[in-house]
């Protein structure tokens, strides 16, 4: 294949309605880019044995993914390396046209569930020094989040705390595929910390548990994988209300990202109705469940759901309330959100305004 | 609607497409085999650029086990979200009743018969022998 010519995006957007972009997905150019802050056993561990993620078989994501990287075609940088390496060409095709006033980085395959917790300790804390130098310090739309090794909550509250007052950092970063159910109280300081530095805790889609991505086994297709991740967040989100989370930490804030948003009406019905019936089981929950999720959880749009016809994606965001979720591209991955064309609907200039951009500056610290 | 000069017949090889603009609207030009092909370069779904998409087949099942590959590269897929289209006639195969690509017929017309277009003035000037490839617009 040979692509002879490239379109020139557009550079300036001062016209569009400025946006926030939920998740974006910053890479490195070179593995070496964590070197700096790896310390040299580190650097000769993961030369000799690699990383090891915690599933079975393979050093790789589980399913082989539809475009390179996961990402979109036309999104290689012109000077060379993987899609999102590039901080002027993000500018230049996303951030610029987009009129994308607030970023969130969103980092994959840093170091997040290796079967090494040390190793995992030590790559987390490379990739948020990473953010901040090769991202957040050269543009100021851009906040990072905090990556943490989340097996290890301990070493994750941690680092929490280290960037507790730097300004660069908005979130939490976990993905959602973790080895026990999210609400399980191992996990419970890295919310203790995230509420404590007043970060929201953001899950992402995927992760290394150890656990088949459905609750019936390996499925065998990659449509199978991204279908699976609103299982995976549902189940999540369930934990987290029953085993009490919410209740313990009445400020901590969540965010899903990249599983869908339209479930989140119907297994909030089934919680209240289950609860209602057998409250007794969990006495620490002193609200409906509902009323938790409705306080203290947002979504990030990516990918939108596209129901026939369009017009019932209202009647989803109504349920969950139109201050709750906060657009995302998913810059630069193929499953990738254009904000111009992704919410066909008519709405509101309120609601417009909530979704493209107020709702992120409501629920980040400091934006 | 007008004629355009938008490429000399050699410089799109066989499998490979050209971006070109005419009259402010982006096209990718395609070569299959000597055919040439014009579709619009905004995928009909969230508009991703067409001519950066990979060229694949056509597969159909009659039932699991049974398959069917067909027209072997004349498929562009959308380089976000891998929507297909027929480069011969734009039509989709995902949902063929909805979306589909606007197609523009490509002829290849010899130098001297060409009227006005963008590069007419240049492309003429510089390969009077050569044929060129126009767009209807």
């Amino acid at each position: 294949m040979n692509v002879q010519a490239r379109q020139t995006p557009t550079t300036a957007a001062a016209s569009k309605l400025a946006i926030a972009d939920g998740d974006i997905h910053p890479t490195r150019k070179l593995a070496s880019e964590f070197d700096p802050w790896l310390e040299k056993r580190w650097r000769d561990d993961i030369a000799t044995f690699g990383t090891r993620q915690r599933q079975q078989w393979q050093n790789a994501p589980a399913y082989p993914k539809a475009q390179p990287n996961a990402s979109r075609r036309d999104a290689y940088p012109p000077e060379g390396g993987r899609q999102g390496s590039s901080l002027p060409f993000m500018q230049q095709q996303h951030l610029d046209p987009n009129n994308v006033a607030l970023g969130i980085l969103n980092p994959l395959g840093t170091g997040q569930g290796l079967q090494n917790i040390d190793m995992s300790i030590a790559l987390c804390h490379a990739t948020n020094e990473w953010q901040q130098e090769y991202w957040t310090k050269p543009d100021r739309r851009l906040r990072a989040s905090v990556v943490v090794p989340y097996e290890d909550p301990i070493a994750s509250a941690k680092e929490i705390r280290r960037y507790a007052d730097n300004a660069d950092f908005v979130q939490v970063f976990m993905l959602s595929r973790t080895s026990e159910p999210m609400g399980s109280r191992k996990y419970w300081p890295i919310y203790e910390a995230a509420a404590e530095v007043g970060m929201p805790v953001g899950v992402h889609a995927f992760g290394y548990g150890g656990n088949p991505m459905t609750p019936g086994g390996y499925p065998s297709y990659y449509t199978e994988e991204m279908v699976g991740h609103s299982q995976a967040q549902q189940s999540g989100l369930a934990s987290l209300v029953v085993e009490g989370v919410f209740a313990r930490f009445p400020s901590l804030k969540m965010i899903m990202i990249e599983a869908g948003f339209a479930w989140a009406p119907s297994l909030t019905w089934r919680l209240d109705n289950a609860w209602r019936r057998l409250k007794q089981e969990t006495p620490h929950l002193t609200r409906l469940p509902s009323e938790y999720i409705r306080d203290q959880v947002w979504w990030t749009t990516q990918p939108m759901e596209e129901p026939e016809p369009r017009a019932h994606l209202r009647d989803a965001i109504n349920w969950i309330g139109w201050d709750r979720l906060i657009f995302a591209t998913d810059y630069p991955h193929w499953d990738y959100d254009d904000p111009a064309t992704s919410l066909p609907l008519k709405i509101s200039e309120a609601e417009r305004q909530a979704f493209f951009i107020g709702n992120a500056r409501n629920v980040y610290r400091g934006v | 609607m007008s004629r355009h000069v938008v490429a000399a017949v050699g410089e799109i090889a066989p499998g490979d497409r050209k971006l070109v603009t005419v009259r402010g609207r982006p096209i990718a030009i395609f070569n299959l085999g000597g055919e040439y092909f014009g579709l619009l370069n905004r995928c009909p779904h969230q508009g991703g650029p067409m001519c950066e998409g990979k060229t694949t087949g056509l597969v159909q099942a009659s039932e699991p086990g049974k398959y069917l590959y067909s027209k072997a590269d004349e498929v562009i897929r959308c380089p976000w979200h891998n929507w297909e289209f027929d480069i011969r006639t734009g039509q989709s195969y995902c949902e063929p009743d909805r979306n589909s690509v606007r197609a523009y017929p490509v002829e290849v017309t010899a130098g001297a018969a060409l009227v006005e277009g963008p590069y007419v003035a240049e492309t003429i000037s510089v390969n009077v022998a050569e044929r060129y490839l126009v767009v209807d617009v």
